[in-house]
This record gives structure tokens, C-alpha cells and sequence, in this order.
């Protein structure tokens, strides 16, 4: 599929029912304050893209929706459970929400297959059986199913991120989380992964994505999120965004990445 | 100067001469510089002086089984008499001597459990079940007392069996609650991380034998009269709780090894904590920790004979005992020689098993 049908296959408004809610979200490292009043609303089948320059706390943001970080200040709803510290809320938000990592973060010591069926059967208690069928369903859909005995030490980057979708995929998830997948591979096997995302994106699914990838942003985002010194800055469709960006700080930006 | 493109493919060639071979092999590691040269030669020079004479004394002047212990004194070669003559005191101690079929069964049992532990294949559910009822079966056989078994009292005990029980089952249990230690020094909720870091440092700051003397000499003290828990008990507890803290040290090196990227991931699936431990985090820290791990097995396999200081007698014990006997004595290397095979055949059996399970866990994973 190529990025010109990803932008016919384009929503112009969200398909309805919120998934993510923030609501005046404040975090701190120490006396660093790296979320500012952070508010945003995610509808469910929304395709978001994050940018903006490093530190401006991007990751954080989307680190904080699953609690791999905590907010010290203000309330975040994911698929109608706040976040705080309920373990048991917690764990139930998990699940529902996949999260792809810039480092792939696949467990070595097992192999692809082993990787993909280890949540469903641990948190869904599913059969094995129907774990592995679901898993190399998933593996089919990012074209690596033959590599599925294999270690992930054995695998490109590329593959090896597409395995890590492929293994939050299996959870079935209501919203999927990328956190600069791209960033950490060789430049020639970025369109695999991107590739990947985009179908995912096709079928619906709510993604929202921290990424220097314009073109992905331009193509697939139903809306572009620019983020700076801890708060959101600027939010609007990919072609506003890109055309007519309203704040300086936001053509700064943009000047710096596009023209090199 | 000709360019290097080639328009054909340039065929295989042998390396030249000098870098294969024998002889460059000799050259390449024993003689390749001046003082290496040196090394090897004094080195040669030392074997030549001290293998014949070993070899003399051990085998060519040795007292066949059968003799004397004053045929033996006056040959001066090694008397494997008194090996074979003292073999089953110093193996089974003081144990009822028609009664020793028993700890050798005892032994046999310890050694079967231990070696189907060591296969991969079977570390099922039902190995811990293995485990319970071969110890059940080795309390009867030693203790006796039922099943027409004659009553043994624990301070009989000695020897072989008595070595494999401490370290045996001092290590299985000590294992699994090192775990727990080395988890809980790494944990969130301060009161468990201060428990377990007084633990681990309290037990690390003393030595073994203060602690064996304490559990057989303070220990009592505190309890009231009458009470008396078993002397044996005592030192295995003592064996048990130094070993956790020493091991719960090598496996939090394993888990610091391991890196955020992995407890987040395993967090991001919604494992909870004792199922991201388990799958995820001990898998890879316990493989990265064999090498301090086997290192304090081996150990604490060699440190059983410190019970000796509380009347306990494991293998160097009998040994000991053995030479006490005013007909042999005198035999002390042939003693020492033959209980120094024994532990070493145990240790260096640890040590291969566990370089064998370090390369087949390590197979096709990340580098």
C-alpha cells in the first residue's frame, strides 16, 4: 500500500466515543516541569501524530497514558478508568492500550512466537493454542510469520520492531501507543514499520504517535500535535498544520525539519 | 601499479606454512617471545622434577590393598590400605556398620535427584515433587525407625552423606529465598527493601564459622530449658541463611544487568509484578547470574566441612577421625589425597554443568 491511499482511505471528522481524556495534566522530574497543563481528547479511531523538538516532552506524554510515568497534577481518563494509583486499574488500562517502543524492548530469551502469546495467556488467560493461532495471525499481518521460531536476537531492527506490534497487536487493544518507533532503525528498513503502521491506521485503529516521520503525519494523521517546552503549542489537521502553521514557535520547528 | 579489480574469482589458497601446524603452534603460544620461551622451559623443567617422583609414590611405588600398616611405613610408597581399610568409616562416619547400606542408598538418591534437576527437559512441576520425596525417603533411611528400619540418632550420622545433605538441602532452600531477597533489596516498598538489605548486609558481615558457632553455642542459650532443637537442624539453618544472603548478592548483579526497556515492556502488556518477574526479568537475570552463582554453590559445597567446629562429622571429618586410629597413623596424604578427589569430582562437575547451561541458555539470544 503506498502513503497515496492511506490519504483516501482519510477520516475528516472522528468516528465518535472518547477513548483518552486530559484534563490540566501536570508532571515534574524533581523541579523540572516537563507537562505543562496538558489537555487533550481522543477519540476513538483518531490517528495522532506527537512532534516537536527533543525534551519537549512528547514521550512523556504518551509514557504517562499507560502509567509508565506518573502525572503529579490533573486527571487522565483512558477508556473510562482514571489513572491513579490503583494497581488493579492500572493493570486493567494496560491491557487495553498497546505500546510500541523505540527500542523494540522484545524479550530476548524468547522467540517471536513465545513473545507474541506471553499477555494474552498470562493477562487474558487464553488457551495456548489460541494464543499461538492469534499470534501468527498477527505475525501474517506484519509479513514475518516465517521468522517465528526464530530469537529476536536473530532479527533486523526493522523486523524486529515489527514483531513488537505484532505483540501488542495480540492484546487486541483499544488504542495503540508508538513512541518514536523509527527512530532507532537503519534507514532502509523504516517504510517496512511505517508501512505497517499505516495499515494499521487503515483498519481503524486508534493510534497516537510520537514521530519525526512528516510524511507519515501528512499522510495518515487525522490530526498533528506540536508539542514545546513541556506543553501542547499548536493542534490542527496535518494540512493546516503544515501550511499555515499559527504559532512562531511551531514554524521554527517546522523551518528546522523540513529544510535541510 | 595494477588496479585491484579482478575479472574472474580469485581461487582458495592454503595460509602459508608457518601459520598452521604443529609447530606454529608451538610458536604461537609457548615460545612467542623471550620470556614466554623462559616460562616454558622452567615450567617443562618443574614438571620433569615433580611428576616422576608423584607418579612413583602414587603408582609404581605404591603398597598394593592387603598390606600392613608397617609393611607400608617401610616401603614409603602411597598405602591404598588404608584407604580401602577406613573406606566405609570414612564415607558413612558412625553409622551402624552392618546399617550402611543405608546412607549409600542415601547417596545414590541425592546424587539422582540432583542429576535430573540438571536437564532442561525436566523442570516440570513434578521434579519439586521429586525433590520432597526423595528427601522423605532419605529422612527414613537415615533416621529409620520405621518400615522395620532400626532408629539411627542424627549424631551418628558422618561422612558422604552427611556433606551432600548440608549443602544438598541447604542450597535448594537457600536458593529460592535469595530470590526473594534479591527481589525484595530491589524493591518499591521501603519496609521490605530495609528488611532485606539488613539481612543480606547482618549475614554478609560475619563469618560462616561465627555464625555456625552461634547457632550451636548462643542459639540454646535462649531457649528455655528443656527445649533443645536438633544440633544437625541448627548448623543447616546456620548453612541455609548464610548462603541466601551470599546468593541473593550474585542474582541482584543479574537483575541490575537487565534493562528498563524490558520491566516496561512487560509493565506495557499489563503483566502483573510476579508474572513480569517471572517470565520476563529472572529468566534473563538468573542466566546472567550462573557464573557468582556456581561460584557460591562450589563454595558453600567445600565450606560444609566447617561443621567440624560444632562435632559434626561430614567427609573431612571421618577423614580426620579416620587418621585417629593409633594402627594408621601417619596415612594423612593418602587421607586428604582421597576426600580431595571426592570434593573435587563434585565442584568440578558443578563447574561444567554450569558452563554447559550458560552456553545452551545463552543460544540464539541478543548479544
Amino acid at each position: 500500500m503506498s502513503m497515496a491511499e492511506a490519504v483516501s482511505t482519510k477520516r475528516t471528522f472522528p468516528a465518535g466515543g472518547e477513548v483518552i481524556r486530559c484534563q490540566d495534566v501536570h508532571k515534574w522530574y524533581g523541579e523540572f516541569h516537563v507537562l505543562r497543563n496538558i489537555n487533550l481528547s481522543v477519540q476513538k479511531g483518531e490517528r495522532i501524530v506527537i512532534c516537536g523538538p527533543s525534551g519537549s516532552g512528547k514521550s512523556t506524554l504518551i509514557r504517562c497514558l499507560n502509567r509508565l510515568e506518573e502525572h503529579q497534577k490533573g486527571n487522565i481518563v483512558v477508556d473510562g478508568i482514571e489513572l491513579t494509583g490503583n494497581l488493579k486499574n492500572i493493570e486493567l488500562v494496560r491491557r487495553e492500550v498497546g505500546m510500541v517502543f523505540q527500542h523494540f524492548n522484545l524479550f530476548p530469551h524468547l522467540t517471536v512466537l513465545e513473545n507474541c502469546t506471553l499477555a494474552p495467556i498470562w493477562v487474558r488467560k487464553k488457551p495456548k493454542a489460541e494464543a499461538e493461532e492469534l499470534a501468527m495471525k498477527y505475525l501474517n499481518r506484519v509479513r514475518i510469520a516465517e521468522q517465528a521460531h526464530k530469537y529476536p536476537g536473530q532479527l533486523s531492527g526493522g523486523q524486529q520492531q515489527r514483531v513488537a506490534i505484532a505483540r501488542s497487536l495480540c492484546m487486541n487493544p483499544k488504542v495503540m501507543l508508538f513512541d518514536e518507533p523509527t527512530s532507532a532503525l537503519d534507514p532502509e528498513m523504516v517504510k517496512e514499520v511505517l508501512d505497517v503502521m499505516i495499515g494499521l491506521a487503515e483498519d481503524g485503529m486508534t493510534m497516537l504517535c510520537v514521530t519525526h516521520e512528516m510524511g507519515f503525519a501528512k499522510s495518515v494523521a487525522d490530526r498533528v500535535i506540536f508539542m514545546d517546552r513541556g506543553e501542547i503549542v499548536e493542534q490542527n489537521t496535518p494540512n493546516e498544520f503544515f501550511n499555515s502553521p499559527q504559532s512562531d514557535r511551531t514554524k521554527l520547528f517546522l523551518s528546522q525539519i523540513l529544510n535541510h | 601499479m595494477t588496479e585491484n579489480v579482478h575479472t574472474g574469482s580469485i581461487p582458495d589458497e592454503r595460509p602459508p606454512s608457518n601459520t598452521v601446524g604443529p609447530i606454529a603452534w608451538l610458536r604461537n603460544n609457548l615460545f612467542n617471545s623471550w620470556y614466554n620461551a623462559l616460562l616454558t622451559i622452567l615450567i617443562f623443567y618443574g614438571l620433569a622434577r615433580a611428576i616422576p617422583p608423584l607418579l612413583d609414590w602414587l603408582i609404581f611405588h605404591a603398597n598394593a590393598i592387603g598390606t600392613t600398616p608397617q609393611e607400608c611405613r617401610a616401603n614409603g610408597g602411597a598405602c591404598w590400605t588404608f584407604v580401602s581399610e577406613k573406606l566405609r568409616f570414612i564415607l558413612f562416619g558412625t553409622f551402624p556398620y552392618e546399617q550402611q547400606w543405608r546412607p549409600l542408598v542415601t547417596i545414590a538418591i541425592i546424587i539422582a535427584l540432583v542429576l535430573v534437576s540438571c536437564d532442561r527437559r525436566f523442570w516440570k512441576p513434578w521434579l519439586g515433587l521429586a525433590w520432597v520425596l526423595g528427601i522423605a525417603a532419605v529422612a527414613i533411611l537415615m533416621w529409620g525407625g520405621v518400615f522395620g528400619l532400626s532408629y539411627v540418632e542424627n549424631t551418628l550420622w558422618g561422612g558422604l552423606p552427611l556433606t551432600l545433605m548440608l549443602s544438598v538441602i541447604g542450597l535448594s532452600v537457600a536458593f529460592p529465598a535469595s530470590i526473594l531477597l534479591a527481589l525484595g533489596r530491589r524493591s518499591q516498598l521501603p519496609a521490605i527493601r530495609v528488611v532485606s538489605v539488613t539481612y543480606i548486609e547482618l549475614i554478609r558481615g560475619v563469618p560462616l564459622i561465627s555464625l555456625l558457632f552461634m547457632a550451636s553455642v548462643m542459639f540454646p542459650l535462649f531457649l528455655p530449658t528443656g527445649v533443645n532443637i536438633d544440633k544437625l537442624l541448627r548448623a543447616q539453618i546456620a548453612f541455609i541463611m548464610f548462603a541466601a544472603a551470599y546468593m541473593a548478592e550474585a542474582i541482584r548483579g543479574g537483575l541490575q544487568a537487565i534493562p528498563k526497556g524490558q520491566y516496561e515492556a512487560a509493565d506495557a502488556l499489563g503483566l502483573n509484578y510476579w508474572q513480569a518477574m517471572r517470565k520476563i526479568i529472572l529468566p534473563q537475570a538468573l542466566a546472567i547470574s550462573i557464573p557468582p552463582l556456581v561460584n557460591t554453590f562450589i563454595s558453600f559445597f567445600k565450606d560444609t566441612s566447617l561443621v567440624i567446629i560444632i562435632g559434626l562429622y561430614d567427609l573431612l571429618g571421618t577423614a580426620k577421625a579416620a587418621l585417629s586410629d593409633p594402627a594408621w597413623r601417619g596415612f594423612y596424604r593418602e587421607a586428604y589425597l582421597f576426600i580431595g578427589v571426592i570434593y573435587w569430582v563434585f565442584c568440578f562437575s558443578m563447574s561444567k554443568y554450569s558452563q554447559k547451561l550458560e552456553r545452551d541458555l545463552r543460544r540464539g539470544h541478543r548479544r
